[in-house]
């Protein structure tokens, strides 16, 4: 039998702390995401789920702590250095260009190929690709505005958009809001099918449901603070942890 | 009818260097939300610079070179200029980005004025393009023709630049949501100094176009900013085909104003040729109202980037109250130093005006959060007001006092109601509509208002007609009157104005009516304008449209911005600051304009919060450690 090395590291969040001019929202948040992983960033509303991924693109001021991708520290870069390093941000509000077409929308997120550490190939997206995973964009052609666009179809738009800079994770910010429930199923098809395609997500969801489809482990916030870490098993087995934190 | 035909096609050449200006104009505001008072700087460095060009290198290549080359350099010229000052001013508060580019207006008309000289420069005419063709009859110049094809050419460039290129799609993007765009990878400095070069390079070629026209002279900026303003804002901010639009009709009514000349109704005579000042403003304002984010368009999202919320205002603390008190105490006795300094009287006075005018503008532009571009219509309505109280109705000083500021406060009424309609740069644009109307009916009214001439012999009444009776009367008014717009700020009425500044639907959901708040608002800083009208008038003794100019309003607002839009004693270390440098070094150089602009250019740098803001940062700064040292 071969001997298999643990997948690497993708992410490394130590001692995170973020705020919002005066006020404290993250105190000392920590934790990972391996190569093929989709983990859950889990919590309420409030609980600073948006705030955590807001902080790791560099798109708040005052922040404090590591943040290494693939070892390399991206803590006090800009957002678009971060993003040229391949880390790929799908906001929870969608911010598609309305006045820009889809084609152009995709345009405006490409970047070039990248390679993983090993000089394997990672993911590379094309507008034909992207297509092909969502036919319901494929259907509108790449001519459609973007703001004449439902929202789910918006959700669909804003995920190939990242994916268009190639990143080796993504994070998700919170895909099942606010969409109309046949969406939600599909979006938790699509992340299962970008799994299999070798992209690495970190998403951020209410829904235990959900998180339960698509993850492998989740991280559970609150308060800014991380209360619980542990695969989606150990997460359904603690009623505690559930009923403390996530159910309304 | 031939004529009226040919007269269309003088406008039609008149907008495409129209177009072209506002094209830019337009464009830099869509990405970086300034709104570049720069821009006809840029304008009339084009005509200079292809002026001197064109004188040097003789024949016909050369002079289209030196077209070409002058919009190179003025593009180049416009690059420098945002990577050198405003990169570092993106995250300043809005207006003091403005009062930026103001003070780069500043800057560049003294360059220039050192480089070319006051003289107005007469360009030669386009090589190949001297003559004229017959058109109905009538000759046209074959250069004009040559115009009227070169707007439409430059709007499928910019057009095709902007939609079938990566860089355009890039552009479109960061005039939207720039955040997501860096979020998405791009680097966006490039993008914008791009955009700016772009813009100025525009800017410049409309200039350069022009040379063959008119001569380069040094009024040029000004002319072409208020122009491209109107533009930008009837085509609708960011839209490049509504600048296009908007500079047709603007220029083609113009030219129908000039063709219609005087016109007889009745007993009525009406000169439509005086109008060409005004119209554009008429226009605008029409369009504003009707249509508030213009033909092309579309009302304007709630900003991304709103920034940290205002601070709420703090009554003055013990120590600065008792500063107050001193000062005026100090004041009071400076009459018995007029041995020592006569001038410090007047200057006193100067001050104390200044003063109470910066506090109406910031009345409404702090606390209210609208931003009037056009405040010196009510200086100058109650400036007026008090001269003609006097002159035609024979009213003594006191009545006129008293009355002026209630013509200004009704002049506020009327503006106000449209203005609040709006809000931000539009609001900012319409207010300054209403400046420009007010200044050329004082203009043009010759019969009543005296017109370019002004009226004079305005004095005081006998017992306040020495320096000292009339600077106590002056600085008693003006505190009274700056106590009592302190006052009103944090009365139940402040509160409201206030909380519909921070948020609109807010303050309508707990039963503000936010327009009408804001309505009165504008009138109560229309009747303290007023005031300051009435008080400049009588001490100078006569008075000019001068005070209803644009450079009036600018003033206000470089004093405001000066001191800090946020604070309360803003306004007034503004005013004193503003008016003691630009009375010091207007005496001390040639170049007022130029060290008063680097002196601005320089205060926002450094203190981007404002001199006001920046004392108070240093003592809350400073707070801690004192209690620690005990």
């Amino acid at each position: 039998m071969i001997h298999r090395e643990p997948p690497p590291t993708l992410l490394t969040v130590e001692g995170l702390n973020a705020w919002y001019g005066a006020a404290h929202i993250l105190f000392d948040v920590g934790f990972e995401v391996k190569r093929g992983e989709v983990v859950a960033l889990m919590g309420r509303n409030g609980a600073g789920k948006s705030t955590t991924f807001k902080t790791l693109m560099g798109l708040l001021e005052r922040r404090k702590g590591t943040v290494k991708l693939m070892g390399q520290d991206i803590s006090g870069r800009s957002p678009s250095q971060i993003a040229r390093m391949g880390l790929g941000f799908v906001p929870e509000d969608r911010r598609i260009f309305t006045d820009l077409t889809i084609a152009e929308n995709l345009e405006v997120g490409r970047q070039a190929a990248r390679r993983w550490p090993d000089d394997s190939p990672a993911p590379e997206w094309t507008p034909q690709k992207l297509y092909d995973l969502f036919p319901n964009l494929k259907e509108m052609g790449p001519d459609r505005l973007g703001g004449r666009m439902s929202g789910g179809e918006q959700q669909m738009l804003t995920v190939s958009r990242t994916l268009m800079g190639n990143p080796y994770l993504v994070l998700l910010d919170e895909p099942s809001e606010g969409v109309a429930p046949v969406i939600v199923e599909q979006m938790a098809h699509m992340i299962l099918a970008l799994k299999s395609q070798g992209v690495s997500i970190l998403l951020s969801e209410q829904n235990v449901h959900f998180a339960e489809l698509v993850s492998d482990r989740a991280y559970v916030l609150e308060k800014g603070q991380i209360r619980f870490s542990g695969t989606m098993a150990e997460l359904a087995a603690n009623e505690e942890v559930r009923r403390s934190y996530l159910t309304v | 009818m031939s004529s009226f035909l040919v007269q269309l096609l003088n406008g039609l050449a008149g907008a495409s260097s129209l177009f072209l200006v506002a094209a830019g104009l337009s464009l830099i505001f869509g990405v970086t939300r300034i709104v570049n008072f720069a821009h006809g700087s840029l304008y009339m460095l084009g005509v200079y610079i292809a002026y001197s060009m064109s004188e040097r290198l003789a024949g016909g290549v050369g002079f289209w070179f030196s077209l070409v080359f002058s919009a190179l350099a003025v593009g180049f010229i416009g690059a420098l200029i945002e990577m050198v000052l405003l990169r570092r001013i993106y995250k300043a508060p809005e207006l003091f980005q403005l009062l930026a580019t103001f003070a780069l207006v500043l800057v560049i008309k003294d360059g220039v004025l050192w480089i070319w000289g006051a003289e107005d420069l007469l360009g030669r005419r386009a090589p190949g393009l001297e003559g004229s063709v017959e058109i109905l009859g009538r000759n046209f110049p074959t250069y004009d023709l040559f115009l009227i094809v070169i707007g439409p050419v430059v709007l499928a460039l910019v057009w095709l630049l902007l939609t079938r290129t990566r860089w355009g799609t890039l552009v479109r993007a960061a005039t939207q949501d720039r955040e997501m765009l860096s979020a998405l990878g791009v680097h966006q400095s490039w993008l914008i100094t791009g955009v700016f070069a772009l813009g100025a390079m525009l800017a410049g070629l409309g200039g350069a176009l022009q040379l063959p026209r008119e001569p380069a002279n040094l009024g040029m900026d000004m002319l072409s900013i208020g122009d491209a303003f109107v533009v930008v804002v009837v085509g609708g901010m960011g839209s490049i085909p509504g600048a296009f639009v908007a500079a047709l009709i603007i220029a083609e009514i113009k030219a129908i104003c000039i063709w219609l000349g005087d016109v007889n109704f009745g007993p009525f005579s009406i000169s439509f040729s005086k109008l060409t000042l005004v119209v554009e403003f008429l226009v605008m304002a029409v369009v504003l109202v009707v249509r508030p984010w213009g033909l092309f368009g579309r009302p304007q999202g709630t900003p991304r980037h709103s920034g940290a919320p205002e601070a709420p205002l703090r009554p003055a603390g013990k120590s600065l109250r008792w500063f107050a008190v001193a000062l005026v105490a100090g004041m009071a006795v400076l009459p018995l130093l007029q041995g020592q300094f006569p001038y410090a009287l007047v200057l006193s006075v100067d001050l104390l005006i200044a003063a109470l005018f910066a506090a109406s503008l910031h009345f409404i532009m702090g606390p209210g959060g609208m931003h009037s571009f056009g405040h010196a219509a009510y200086f100058g309505l109650g400036a007026y007001g008090a001269a003609l109280l006097m002159k035609a109705a024979g009213l003594p000083m006191e009545a006129a006092l008293i009355l002026a500021p209630v013509v200004a406060g009704l002049g506020a009424v009327v503006f106000g109601w449209f203005s609040v309609r709006l809000s931000g740069v539009y609001l900012a644009m319409l207010t300054l509509a209403f400046g420009q109307i007010a200044w050329s009916i004082a203009f043009q009214w010759d019969d009543f208002t005296g017109g370019s001439n002004g009226l004079i012999g305005i004095w005081p009444s006998g017992w306040a007609n020495n320096r000292t009776a009339y600077f106590y009367l002056t600085l008693v008014l003006v505190v009274v009157g700056l106590f009592a717009l302190r006052r009103m700020l944090f009365s139940p009425f402040g509160y409201a104005m206030r909380a519909g500044r921070d948020s609109v639907l807010r303050a309508d959901a707990i039963g503000i009516d936010v327009k009408r708040i804001q309505w009165l608002a504008f009138v109560i800083a229309g009747v303290f304008a007023g005031a300051a009208g009435a008080l400049f008038v009588y001490s100078k003794g006569s008075i000019s449209p001068e005070v209803l100019s644009v450079t009036k309003s600018v003033d206000g607002l470089v004093m405001v911005l000066l001191g800090g839009v946020q604070t309360l004693a803003g306004p007034i270390v503004g005013a004193v600051t503003f008016t003691w440098l630009q009375d010091t070094v207007a005496r001390s150089t040639d170049y007022w304009r130029a060290l008063l602009g680097g002196i601005i250019l320089f205060l926002v740098l450094v203190f981007p919060q404002g001199l006001a803001g920046f004392i108070h940062d240093l003592v809350v700064k400073l707070k801690p450690n004192r209690e620690a040292a005990r």
